[in-house]
């Protein structure tokens, strides 16, 4: 099941000829030749541009891959790239670049890095960086701007992305002398890498990078204001041990902190030594393996009734890298109403900004979870450990009961639900899914069963349709021998499928399911629920004068996959379901796209309406669960 | 609402002010006034923020602005343990028949005169928002021209400093 990067046939190879790259590769072999060319690169230089000592920055800080387009203001800085053994990927639009750099940061862990030149090329950026933002994506986006004297004056291509990006980012920089780069550039990576990581925005003058300069490595950070706490206090670690050791129904509600923090075993640990219920929100899924019979599966909006049942009931919770978004909390005030909250997380800002935590901790998830785990240790030592299985009586009524679930569609059509079912069946718990937003989101995020951290991306706080492709594209590039598939709606591929162009010719054989039901789906099934059925500009498909569809296919996604250079790849009912896909992942040497057509009608359940208590919610459509309360 | 008094140390760079106005306008906070200037340390400028708040926002106010990289650090100035002061200039009418009456209420405040004409008279007065709203309304009726007020600046009382040894404890980073 695993896949290779080579080129589409016929493709132009994907590397420039650079002799530095050639020589690299030749000396250490392709994986590590970014930490020893990057010892050379650090050696000291003298009299050379501004562009070069940048480039020397990115090899020197171990950068292996940047995805851009170059333009004016950036263009010195394109040209000693072109000698260096960092890859740049030439994408088709900022917007992908910046999803890419997402991608790959969130596939590997490492910094993901975008690039652009001023104006409209940094302002495509501006959705991306604020992606990541919402996600702690660790990424850095290098902007050229207009040269120092121009700025301020409505010079062409000129944009504040500075201004700008100062909402939608962890820091930016805009550097006003040639000597401060390679300072700058370490302050980016150690910023956006370090702490609650995020995205960290450079902008460059055009004259800074053509101006004569000399570099050294490692700069020196001057970041005095900078001093993220990890360490946890000894003494809230204590206290929210006494809690969990005390407490009849615990629940630990994980959130993505735990998957940044690389916390997976430590989290299993502790499940293990608490006996406590898990769940995963729509970022932390793959945090704990959905086979574990203590994972309830995802909270919130469309969570599963067991999970959000769970945390209505219970009296501790452990919120372990998450942030009580709107989405998990349902209507807040009557959120989780008697639990007692340790809230463990690395920003402090998180801790009572949206519901009171009884035991905060602020640290690392990792270090955090580590302690708690001796702490409760020693609380069971001391003779103090919970007798759970009342509680586990009620918790496995309500999963027997309210079961994820999905009906066919009436009218014969495909269902979207199996499609994505088999899909993460045949790729497997191994592949890397990346989704966009809307109900292909919230099936996939339910229907495949993740059991490892870095399997699971998508756009969980802004919600960014069309982050699916460009982000598979960069998650490929990253994990060259995992099978990368992207899970797109027709309207969210429509958003940014031009990356495909990218992923044929660069050689990054990513896999696409489109889940085509000719809608915007998710505001379709809020429109069905809420709007009395009244389809205000959601059907993206060609129709007749009284609504019904046209028997014609725009775009034809199978044929728009060709002219992209890609495999093509069709299907419309269920018996070619595990037979296409089959078909694609025998494909290992260009880009496959499976355009599967499935009824219009299917909707996403669970379901807690926006605003509405969490107590409220629907197993199915009409179908409130009865808890028969007093059972806990 | 409670008003408070933060007293943030930044680094002195470009930007900063821009990070920090943004900020409270994105998160919903209302400034009630802003002052800043240099400090001792060259390398540091200190913001003077008024805010009006309970105490459940202002604590994910400072949270929020201590998540800004170039903020250092923040102190909250307790009324009874800071000296804090405005600095107000006032044009108020001040014909030759009136003048005295002007002069007066002046010097009632410890208010200098700084600029003189014939119609006119310019005050300086420095003091808490309490005393130079005083000042003002006794001032009103004999006809206010034009006035400037800057925002608070404080300063701790006793021997501590924010940024020397033993410092001022800033507000807590955790919860």
């Amino acid at each position: 099941m695993t896949t290779t990067p080579t080129p589409a046939p016929g493709s132009p190879s994907p590397t420039r000829e650079a002799p530095t790259r050639e020589a690299a590769a030749s000396l250490t072999g392709v994986e590590t030749t970014a930490r020893s060319v990057a010892e050379s690169a650090a050696q000291p230089a003298t009299g050379i541009t501004g562009a070069q000592s940048l480039v020397r920055s990115l090899e020197a800080v171990g950068v292996d891959v940047v995805f851009g387009i170059p333009g004016g203001a950036i263009l010195p800085l394109y040209d000693p790239l072109f000698d260096s053994h960092v890859r740049h990927v030439l994408v088709r639009h900022e917007q992908g670049a910046g999803h890419a750099a997402t991608g790959y940061a969130q596939a590997t862990g490492r910094v993901g890095v975008c690039m652009a030149t001023s104006g409209p090329g940094a302002t495509n950026l501006v959705t991306p960086l604020a992606d990541a933002y919402m996600d702690s994506v660790p990424i850095v986006a290098i902007t050229g701007q207009v040269p120092s004297g121009a700025i301020g004056t409505d010079a062409f291509q000129e944009a504040d992305i500075r201004g700008i990006t100062m909402p939608v980012t962890k820091h930016n920089f805009l550097v006003t002398d040639a000597a401060e780069i390679p300072q700058r550039i370490a302050e980016a990576f150690h910023l956006a890498a370090t702490g609650r990581p995020g995205p960290v925005l450079v902008d460059v003058p055009k004259d800074v990078l053509q101006a004569t300069t000399d570099f050294s490595w490692p700069p020196r950070l001057d970041l005095p204001g900078y001093k993220p706490t990890t360490r946890p206090h000894g003494k809230q670690v204590r206290e929210a041990a006494a809690l969990i050791a005390g407490a009849s129904r615990p629940v630990l509600y994980v959130g993505g902190g735990v998957l940044k923090a690389h916390a997976s075993e430590e989290l299993a640990e502790l499940a293990e030594l608490t006996g406590a219920p898990v769940v995963t929100t729509l970022m932390a899924r793959g945090a704990f393996p959905d086979s574990s019979p203590q994972h309830l599966g995802m909270p919130g909006m469309h969570g599963t009734v067991a999970a959000v049942t769970a945390l209505q009931k219970a009296d501790v919770l452990v919120a372990l890298g998450a942030r009580f978004d709107d989405r998990v909390t349902g209507q807040l005030s009557t959120f989780a109403p008697d639990a007692l909250v340790v809230h463990a997380d690395i920003d402090p800002a998180e801790i009572g900004k949206n519901r009171k935590a009884d035991v905060p901790i602020v640290g690392d998830a990792k270090e955090t979870i580590a302690q708690l785990v001796e702490a409760l240790r020693a609380e069971h030592a001391a003779g103090r450990t919970p007798d759970l299985a009342a509680w586990w009586t009620s918790l496995d009524d309500w999963r027997e009961r309210y079961p994820l679930g999905y009906d066919w569609p009436e009218d014969g059509a495909l269902s979207p639900q199996y499609v994505i079912e088999r899909l993460g069946a045949i790729a497997g718990p191994d592949a890397i899914y990346t989704s966009g937003v809307g109900q292909h989101q919230m099936w996939a995020a339910q229907f495949i069963r993740y059991e490892k951290p870095g399997t699971w991306l998508n756009s969980g706080g802004l919600g960014t349709m069309g982050y699916a492709v460009p982000a598979a594209m960069g998650a490929k590039y990253g994990c060259p021998d995992t099978t990368v598939w992207a899970i797109d709606g027709d309207g969210c591929f429509q958003m940014t499928n031009q990356e495909l162009a990218t992923c044929a010719i660069e050689g990054i054989p990513v896999k696409i399911a489109v889940i085509n039901n000719g809608n915007l789906g998710m505001v379709r099934q809020w429109q069905t629920l809420f709007y009395e059925g009244r389809y205000s500009n959601t059907k993206l498909h060609a129709r007749n004068p009284d609504g019904t569809p046209k028997p014609v296919r725009i775009p034809d996604f199978v044929a728009l996959a060709e002219a992209l250079g890609c495999v093509g790849l069709r299907c419309e009912s269920r018996e070619d379901v595990d037979a296409v896909i089959e078909k694609a992942m025998a494909i290992h040497d260009a880009p496959v796209v499976i355009d599967f057509v499935v009824g219009a009608d299917a909707q996403v359940w669970p379901m807690v309406a926006a605003g509405a208590s969490n107590d409220d919610i629907l197993a199915a459509r009409d179908l409130r669960p009865v808890f028969g309360d007093g059972q806990v | 609402m409670p008003r408070h008094t933060l007293s943030v140390l930044v680094e002195n760079k470009s930007g900063v002010l821009a990070r920090v106005s943004a900020l409270f306008s994105r998160r919903g906070f209302n400034i009630e006034s802003l002052a800043v200037g240099p400090t001792e340390n060259p390398d540091l400028s200190r913001m003077t923020i008024v805010v009006d708040a309970e105490s459940q926002p202002l604590e994910q106010i400072t949270k929020q602005l201590n998540k800004l990289i170039e903020i250092i650090k923040i102190v909250e100035l307790e009324p009874g343990a800071a000296v804090q002061r405005e600095l107000l200039l006032v044009k108020v009418r001040a014909p030759m028949a009136e003048r005295t009456q002007v002069l007066q209420t002046a010097e009632l405040f410890r208010a200098r005169v700084i600029d003189v004409n014939p119609d006119t008279v310019t005050l300086e007065a420095t003091g808490t928002p309490d005393k130079l709203q005083a000042l003002l309304s006794v001032l009103a009726p004999l006809g206010i021209k034009e006035m400037a007020q800057s925002g608070t600046v404080a300063l701790g009382r006793g021997p501590r400093s924010m940024s020397g040894a033993g410092s001022l404890r800033p507000v807590e980073r955790t919860a």
